[in-house]
């Protein structure tokens, strides 16, 4: 599998400072769970953060603070090696962890024109959800207000400027207006974030939006 | 034109770059990180003393001059680091072994191998007195980083214990050859600031089965070292604006939406060894 849509390191900084919306952080960990540039990346975000840290100026702790930390760790014990959270089909460990389960686990709402969606429990500062588009169908036009995340996590979709597979990630702001198509094949299962409402064109669709929740 | 140093962190100078890239000299620089650490707490009293008494002449050393030099580029109004100080330092150098060995006087063994050597013990062994010497060294960083990050200070000092009972708990987790120590703890406390200040969970990608853990390889955990102390120095030589937006983002001072996506950090060859590792892992697995 080749990846050829990135996050940005605007993001991986992000999430390496825990400055992300608990619904991009799920995005973000999803994509690095699939993509090892990406892993790579943000491992690098992570050294300035320690980098900081250890340069950072010291705070003394409490008088007794070794003495508690001491106490405390007697008798906790330290954890062995675990093992890892695997794949639950197309879903990697941190989604499938949000879902608590694969595929047959998600609850999916109809959205209209065999379009379905299923909303991730988050903080509400961001959204984050799934969404399944039939094969050949397009998804509703749409401008945004605030960022988009898009990850294809079963077969892809196009807009009219590019081509998404599984582990691409999109990234639209408000510059981008688009109209998502999932390519004839197979049915395209995304993961998709935002940090505002999206923005539909036609009547319809805004009518419908805050029935649906998008 | 360099924000100001006002504790010397070990680490921050490399003298690698003097002595190119010999692996076997490695462990005269970090003790002389500790003595240059000295130095500055010490506001160039004691350990300057210390370091004609124990220095073998380096002047003959061509790359001397190269370190003096990116010594100079510390200098800074408020730095300790001064003009008297810098044709001493070289002479240091090749006393390194023999310091490391004595431990002088009350130097604080705080650098990154004995940073990694110390949660090695912990890891592999329990041991309590290297942990109460993390501890020294790591709670009041991340208390600070936590009061930094907002949180009042009773919450930074309970979150600092629990990043160190976590540390105690996941030592199993960590991995010199991957990354260093400080950015091992810099995640659980970032981890701990995101449940305490802002309450909601964070996903944290798939781990990655490396499998039954070998010897690191000490060639790599070298790498890793050197990698680190490059890149504490580029931040320290970065412009005040810059690294203070480098700094406000990680203390989350910046939205996401604001952070720039332009460290001006040469974080390639951090990226590039973690990828090295991830496609043998991969090589391995496939």
């Amino acid at each position: 599998m080749t990846i050829r849509h990135h996050l940005s390191d605007q993001l991986l900084i992000g999430y390496a400072a825990g400055q992300l919306p608990e619904a991009f952080n799920l995005v973000v960990a999803t994509h690095v769970s699939l993509c090892d540039e990406c892993r790579a990346r943000l491992g690098s975000f992570d050294a300035v953060g320690g980098t900081l840290l250890e340069e950072a100026d010291e705070i003394a702790m409490g008088e007794d603070a070794l003495a508690r930390a001491l106490d405390r760790i007697e008798g906790l014990p330290q954890a062995t090696r675990s093992e890892p959270l695997k794949l639950a089909g197309i879903f990697p460990a941190p989604l499938a962890d949000y879902i608590g389960g694969d595929l047959s686990s998600v609850r999916w709402r109809k959205v209209g024109g065999g379009v379905k969606q299923a909303i991730l429990p988050t903080a509400s500062d961001a959204t984050v959800r799934l969404l399944f588009i039939p094969a050949g169908m397009a998804v509703p036009d749409h401008g945004h207000r605030g960022m988009e995340l898009t990850l294809v996590l079963q077969g892809a979709f196009a807009d009219e400027n590019d081509r998404f597979d599984r582990g691409d990630i999109e990234i639209a702001d408000e510059d981008v207006e688009h109209t998502p198509m999932a390519l004839a094949g197979q049915d395209c299962i995304c993961l998709a974030a935002t940090d505002a409402p999206l923005r539909f064109r036609g009547l319809i669709p805004r009518l419908a939006q805050p029935l649906l929740r998008i | 034109m360099f924000h100001k140093i006002t504790r010397w962190v070990p680490n921050r100078i490399t003298l690698r770059s003097a002595y190119g890239t010999a692996a076997k000299k490695v462990s005269c620089q970090f003790s002389y990180t500790h003595l240059l650490r000295e130095v500055c707490q010490t506001k160039l009293t004691h350990s300057l003393d210390l370091l004609p008494r124990h220095a073998t002449s380096l002047q003959s050393d061509p790359t001397a001059g190269r370190w003096r030099r990116s010594c100079m580029m510390l200098d800074a109004t408020d730095t300790v680091m001064t003009e008297q100080a810098l044709p001493l330092l070289p002479l240091g150098l090749a006393s390194g072994m023999a310091l490391r060995q004595k431990r002088v006087g009350s130097l604080a063994t705080t650098d990154e191998t004995d940073l990694a050597a110390l949660l090695l013990q912990v890891r592999d062994h329990q041991d309590k007195a290297a942990f109460a010497q993390l501890f020294r060294h790591f709670a009041p960083r991340v208390k600070a980083f936590l009061m930094k990050s907002g949180a009042g200070a009773a919450l930074a000092e309970e979150c600092a214990q629990d990043v160190m009972a976590t540390l105690w708990q996941k030592a199993h987790l960590f991995d010199p050859a991957r990354a260093g120590v400080a950015t091992w703890v810099y995640t659980i406390a970032r981890n701990r600031r995101i449940d305490a200040l802002r309450k909601a969970r964070r996903a944290e990608p798939e781990e990655l089965d490396w499998g039954p853990e070998p010897e690191p390889d000490q060639a790599e955990v070298l790498e890793a070292q050197e990698e680190t102390e490059r890149l504490g120095r580029a931040l320290a030589a970065l412009p005040a604006p810059q690294r203070t937006l480098i700094e406000r983002a990680f203390y989350g001072d910046l939205s996401h939406s604001e952070i720039a996506a332009e460290t001006g950090l040469p974080l390639g060859t951090i990226k590039s060894r973690i990828r090295l590792a991830l496609d043998k892992l991969r090589h391995q697995m496939g």
